[in-house]
């Protein structure tokens, strides 16, 4: 039990360490959510708009990749980001714009699949109107977005609760380096490891605590509140 | 029909699954075959032994060709799990460990005067080498001793890995820029890298940032293949490495396995295993990983 006044402490001192950490989780977290969802938002909605030919191979595809384990793109990202490796000249690997590109991998199939799921709902009618009113096409997807912008900011907040969740791509591709590439999940694991229960159970109260806001939030958006009303 | 057949498919994969986790669950496998038919002695009452060791003995693979033979002969089953010598040791502390293999001479002392070991038996040694690019920036080689090339380096900001997780070689290293006079700040110094890893995998990382790296001479070796960056500075009198068993007294944690600890501490020090250790690597490397002492 000293161990959760110490971290209790650690986190109202704003302790240097724990404060950089924090802030490095959420510089990578905010720009894998943004690159994730400017890639698959307009994706999803395409996908949700309707049939085209080909439609249930990208399906398909898009449900492999959201069941890829997070740890194997680890591998993939490292393998190309290593000296050895394609992009080895680039040298990225161990830095926080690797585990944005691990995180992506793994983050943009998932906002593609729910603003996909989330545009279905309304889509055919809202594209009926459209068609007759012969709207053109950029302007339609723009509606299928503005017309769902509640929803699509819950899907926003999952891409986001899960960045800043993921340990294993990010410890593999980042090297968990302290001051440069350590965030909050990969710290817990050292510091659990290291004995350091203390550090690691403020880390934890921590990202439980944005956690949570980020699934109630998202909820709201949703419109949970409604089904259960 | 189709779906008849998927569900059935899913079924087999889900009992293959659980069957080969209850293998796995039961026996404790090992990787080589031992080459002794029975153990010699009756089965030992308490047949587990916890062994906590550091990365640097475990990711030579001394432990990995050790393990079958002592289980063989003695019919113990010897559970190894391998942290940096801090977060070893703390296993020893809190009751989680039965024995400890581990190669830091201050932590150990601590360990026993505090009465949670038995005794610091040093049993085998070998030397720390400073790795770095071939090239050799901060011309650590020539350097007089570690001290020296350390200070060549801060000096040059080249970039250098540090284990970072209050292991053994940490600690060494430490007292390396300590006799320098110098305090690298993994905050502030953005060429110092604070890993906060095991030996293999700060290896593999000082190879990717063509970087200058303090390591045991041993996993170097058993890693030479993957490693571009080169051993620059050898054996200098700062750099020697002891490693020590320590049996985890009973007095502080009572179920601790005091019997196992001391037959494997008495099966590593006699002369047939030492002689085994001094041997370990020559044919592999072409030299031995670690020396034996007396």
């Amino acid at each position: 039990m000293e161990a959760f006044r110490e971290a209790f402490r650690l986190i109202v001192t704003l302790n240097d360490e724990l404060m950089h950490i924090l802030g490095v989780t959420l510089k990578m977290s905010f720009a894998s959510v943004l690159l994730s969802c400017l890639a698959g938002v307009p994706m999803g909605v395409r996908l949700g708009a309707g049939k085209f030919r080909g439609r249930s191979l990208v399906m398909r595809i898009l449900y492999t990749l959201m069941g890829m384990p997070p740890v194997v793109a680890g591998l993939i990202v490292f393998l190309l980001l290593s000296r050895r490796g394609p992009l080895g000249s680039l040298e990225l690997l161990f830095s926080v714009p690797a585990m944005v590109i691990a995180q992506v991998v793994l983050i943009t199939p998932i906002v593609t699949g729910l603003t996909a799921s989330v545009v279905a709902i309304n889509a055919p009618a809202l594209l009926e109107t459209a068609n007759g009113l012969r709207l053109p096409r950029l302007t339609k997807l723009r509606l299928l977005v503005t017309e769902n912008r509640t929803p699509l900011v819950s899907v926003v907040l999952a891409g986001f609760g899960r960045a800043i969740a993921e340990v294993g791509a990010v410890n593999l591709v980042g090297g968990n380096i302290q001051f440069k590439t350590r965030v909050m999940t990969t710290a817990i694991m050292l510091e659990t490891s290291k004995g350091h229960f203390e550090f690691a159970i403020a880390l934890g109260a921590i990202l439980i605590l944005i956690a949570f806001i980020i699934n109630i939030a998202a909820s709201f958006f949703r419109g949970d509140s409604h089904d259960y009303g | 029909m189709k779906k008849r057949t998927l569900c059935a498919v899913f079924a087999l994969l889900l009992a293959f699954g659980f069957l080969a986790g209850c293998n796995s669950g039961g026996s404790n496998e090992t990787t080589a075959a031992p080459t002794t038919a029975a153990p010699t002695t009756a089965a030992p009452a308490d047949p587990v032994i916890r062994c906590s060791t550091t990365t640097s003995v475990n990711d030579s693979g001394l432990m990995g060709y050790l393990e079958p033979l002592f289980e063989a002969e003695t019919g113990y089953d010897l559970q190894i799990t391998s942290n940096g010598s801090g977060a070893a040791i703390a296993l020893g502390r809190s009751g989680d460990a039965d024995v400890l293999l581990v190669h830091s001479k201050d932590d150990e002392e601590k360990f026993v005067s505090e009465g949670y070991g038995v005794e610091r038996i040093p049993f085998m040694f070998n030397f720390f080498v400073i790795a770095g690019p071939a090239d050799d920036p901060a011309a650590a080689a020539g350097s007089a001793n570690a001290a020296e090339a350390f200070k060549k380096i801060a000096d040059g900001k080249n970039t250098f890995v540090s284990r970072g997780d209050d292991s053994g070689t940490h600690k060494k290293e430490l007292k390396i820029w300590k006799a320098a006079a110098l305090t690298p700040d993994a905050a502030k110094d953005t060429w110092y890298l604070s890993a906060g890893k095991g030996m293999g995998d700060c290896l593999t990382m000082a190879n990717e940032q063509s970087a200058y790296i303090l390591t045991d001479k041993g996993t170097f070796l058993s890693m030479k293949d993957k490693l571009d960056i080169k051993i620059l500075l050898a054996e200098s009198d700062d750099m020697k490495n002891t490693y020590s068993l320590i049996a985890c007294s009973t007095a502080k944690n009572p179920d601790v396995n005091a019997e196992g600890a001391q037959a494997f501490i008495d099966w590593m020090t006699k002369q047939e295993t030492l002689d085994k250790i001094a041997e370990y690597g020559k044919t592999q490397y072409g030299e031995a990983l670690f020396s034996v002492m007396k």
